[in-house]
């Protein structure tokens, strides 16, 4: 079957290359049968793609170890549910995931375009082409997936520990969907560059795909965040590296690009920078997935050096300066069709806004790629920590926050000073009270920036409280309806706007958790025995009793030994128990004793969390082997020969010595306020989003009346 | 004002700040950064940032601290770290790690929790067990 994964592969690259050249011939020479033979050459890509992706699925799912990307990267040991997503822990399955996903959603586009746009589709199907086929060259070239092993080993490496964990797993599909979204309108861009048709057309045919693929870009970052908060055992969700940042750059400018389209589709200008911006994201999301795969900066994640680096890079490069050219020579037709009337009205302050992103986005590339510029400039590699991002990037976060709740309550073109004055009396004394009553109750005042984005999203809530109230409230005149009915029927039928309300509270939201937990943290580190105590942020936790555990870890991991503490937790009449332990993996090196093979392998830290909305305790543990050192050494000794049963057996023994006679134990102990809302937020995000996404009834009949007026006009000039 | 001249006005407004902004990233990058060095480029009362690989069989614990040697990426030359705060999971003999501290009395004293491992990861192909 490989081999037909290999043809797959093959086959997709020379079709992607044909519906390159059968849509480049249709565009020029106006024969529909080449574009729409360019099209169906798409959809066949993505049958093969799908076809290759389930030979590959299939094959980790029977721990075919013939398969040397199963071999590495998956066991007869490994859980059903990560056997399913090793696939893309790998660089070569990733890079399939990365290629069946383009061709899946290049399909739906130039499916659901196949009757419109009709001069600018066969150049986007084009450019979704070439992005593919660098994709499958890559793949067939260097890093091909169905590469075989001669011999195959009885088992294979498995996949590895720190990755095993549900939401690392979701973790990777979701930014390749979000890297992956923003190749359409990347791609309708060139194509209405190409043929000169810089109108709204293109932006409101793939307006829904750069949405779909900021929330899922978006989901993606923040389940990166809940990984590092639960699996790494550091008790941080965000560190400025280097991997994090690159999936926050297109983020970013993908923001900044959905803010400014509207400009362009309301009010005809902007055109320049939204081609600009959706060049730019696109560029970074490639960026985004090289620079994981490059080593070229030293990151946690130092995805080791790959064979590929230098493709992408020359990759990029030419897209860059062949989106550059593209831009400068049609200036004349990206002329504005309207000027900015005032500097108080929507248009001016979604241009503000995008400044704001794309000035964030420049200062995370700025940090990211120091090392690199410092090297060129001093000759000394250098690089900025966590506190250069954090000062840098608050200012900018504070005025984003604040712009969030200005922008949607002006009108296009202008405001009248009084008119503002209107919407803004309540949210400002929201804000005022809110101050009043944090620095009345909290301690808030101990870090500024953190209570000044108090105060910002206080103002942001009420904005878009008193926006679905006065909406709500017309309704409710108009129709009669009662106020919660009027609610959802307004939010129903106008759901760009609602929908956009609640992306930004959830951002805001976001933003309170992300404020109170950086600058309200309680951290204890300690060395603890059973009996002992700690304090930390108001919990007395007292190390109860050490567990060891064979083959029985909560999460479904599969490791094979975990040990582990029971702690008791008490706060005033609050009590509850808490269980972190530490999963150890064995490995296979033969340079290891029997039995230190279970424990010099790799070792995970399985956090508990007692979560809540006012604060979280997140407690991990890291139990002290030393005092089994020299047990181990011996069962090493004494048992190299024994049978798999008994050395079993000896591993029991250990760990039963663990629990009854535990060394002391290593603990982290953090207290996080609010933490929990960073996720909550960014759920209401992710529902905001959707919302604006749904096609709305209206829009869809809409839609069934163009087309059929559009026949009706076809019988009519006919006949 | 006539259009010609606010437009003027908008543009030296966005270059100033985009030169505002040029500034204060050149000016705090600088003087916040920390120079990676390797292990054997160390110096004495000066603190770094050094990138190394694990010495094999050189790491023991005791009491809080974690002691081990570090050595440069493609050399033998290597230097003891005294270590103390969390070890980051993925710390093993033979890794790189990232740890910043100084020199004292030819022993590299690291700061508390500066110590970073890569991530043996996801798509490493010939991996260091």
């Amino acid at each position: 079957m490989a081999g037909v994964g290999s043809a797959c592969l093959a086959v997709g690259l020379l079709t992607a290359l044909y519906a390159v050249g059968a849509s480049i011939r249709g565009a020029r020479t106006g024969r529909s049968e080449w574009v729409a033979s360019g099209r169906r050459a798409i959809y066949c890509l993505a049958g093969l793609l799908v076809g290759a992706f389930a030979i590959l699925e299939a094959a980790f799912l029977r721990s075919d170890f013939s398969y040397a990307l199963v071999a590495q990267g998956s066991s007869t040991d490994t859980p059903t549910f990560y056997k399913v997503t090793a696939l893309w822990a790998t660089q070569d399955g990733s890079l399939l995931l990365w290629a069946t996903l383009l061709a899946v959603f290049s399909s739906a586009v130039l499916f659901l375009t196949r009757r419109s746009l009709r001069e600018i589709a066969p150049w986007a199907t084009a450019v979704l082409g070439v992005v593919a086929a660098f994709f499958l060259l890559l793949m067939v070239g260097w890093e091909n997936p169905f590469d075989t092993l001669a011999s195959p080993p009885p088992e294979g490496a498995g996949l590895n520990p720190l990755l095993r964990h549900p939401a690392m797993m979701i973790h990777p599909p979701m930014l390749y969907t979000g890297y992956v979204g923003f190749s359409v309108p990347f791609a309708f861009a060139v194509g209405a560059l190409i043929t000169g048709r810089t109108g709204a057309d293109w932006i409101r045919a793939t307006r829904r795909f750069a949405l779909v693929a900021w929330t899922f870009l978006g989901t993606g970052i923040m389940l990166g965040a809940l990984w590092s908060y639960t699996e790494l055992g550091w008790g941080g969700y965000w560190a400025w590296d280097p991997v994090e940042n690159a999936s926050l750059m297109p983020w970013l400018i993908g923001t900044a690009f959905i803010h400014s389209i509207m400009v362009q589709e309301k009010r005809g200008m902007l055109k320049v920078w939204n081609v600009s911006l959706i060049c730019a994201t696109f560029a970074l999301c490639l960026l985004g997935t090289f620079l994981v795969r490059s080593g070229i900066l030293d990151s946690i994640h130092a995805f080791g050096a790959s064979t590929i680096g230098v493709q992408f890079l020359v990759f990029i490069a030419l897209m860059v300066a062949g989106s550059a050219g593209l831009i400068v020579s049609r200036l004349p037709s990206l002329r504005s069709t309207a000027k900015l009337d005032s500097l108080l009205s929507r248009e001016a302050f979604f241009l503000l806004n995008n400044l704001v992103l794309v000035g964030l986005c420049l200062v995370i590339i700025w940090g990211t790629f120091f090392p690199l510029i410092s090297e060129a400039l001093t000759g000394k590699e250098s690089t900025v920590g966590p506190p250069w991002f954090d000062r840098l990037t608050t200012p900018l976060a504070l005025v984003l926050v604040l712009l969030s709740g200005i922008g949607p309550v002006l009108a296009w073109r202008r405001v009248t000073p009084g008119a503002l004055r209107r919407v803004l009396v309540l949210p400002v004394g929201m804000a005022v009270a809110a101050v009043v009553a944090l620095l009345a109750l909290t301690s808030a005042a101990d870090s500024p920036a953190s209570l000044v984005m108090f105060t910002f999203v206080a103002f942001v809530l009420a904005v878009v409280i008193q926006e679905f109230g006065r909406g709500a409230r017309a309704r409710g005149v108009m129709t009669g309806e009662a106020l919660p009915q009027a609610l959802v029927r307004l939010a129903g039928r106008n759901r760009r706007r609602y929908g956009g309300y609640m992306v930004h509270a959830g951002i805001a939201i976001l933003f309170l958790g992300v404020a109170a937990s950086s600058a309200f943290l309680d951290q204890r580190d300690a060395r603890l025995s059973p009996g002992d105590s700690i304090e930390v942020g108001g919990y007395d936790v007292t190390y109860r009793r050490a567990t060891a555990e064979l083959g029985r870890d909560r999460g479904g991991t599969g490791a094979p030994i975990s040990l582990g503490a029971v702690l008791d937790v008490r706060r005033g009449d609050e009590r509850f128990t808490l269980r972190p332990t530490r999963n150890y993996y064995s490995t296979q090196d033969p340079g290891k004793g029997v039995v230190s093979r279970f424990f010099e392998g790799e070792a995970t830290s399985e956090v508990d969390v007692r979560w809540g909305l006012r604060r979280d305790l997140w407690l991990a543990v890291r139990p002290d082997l030393a005092s089994l050192e020299k047990a181990i050494a011996e069962g090493d000794r004494k048992f190299g020969d024994a049978p798999t049963d008994v050395q079993a057996l000896v591993i029991a023994a250990l760990a039963d010595r663990y629990r009854r006679d535990p060394p002391p134990a290593a603990f982290r102990a953090i207290v996080s306020p609010l933490v929990v809302w960073i996720w909550i937020g960014g759920g209401i995000a992710v529902l905001g989003a959707l919302v604006a996404l749904w096609p709305s009834p209206e829009a869809r009949l809409r839609r069934v009346r163009s087309l059929y007026a559009a026949r009706v006009g076809r019988e009519l000039s006919r006949a | 004002m006539n259009p010609a001249r606010k437009r003027k006005i908008r543009l030296a407004v966005a270059l100033g700040a985009a030169l505002c902004l040029a500034v204060v990233l050149l000016y705090t990058s600088f003087s916040a950064a920390t120079e990676a060095s390797k292990p054997s480029e160390l110096q004495p009362g000066r603190s770094y940032e050094v990138t190394g690989k694990v010495v094999e069989s050189s790491v023991s614990r005791d009491e809080d601290r974690l002691r081990f040697r570090i050595r440069d990426r493609d050399g033998m030359e290597s230097v003891p770290v005294v270590y103390a705060g969390v070890v980051p999971d993925p710390f093993r003999e033979g890794r790189e790690v990232i740890v910043s501290g100084e020199l004292r009395g030819g022993t590299f004293v690291a700061e508390r929790d500066s110590l970073v491992t890569k991530c043996p990861s996801k798509f490493t192909k010939d991996e260091e067990a």
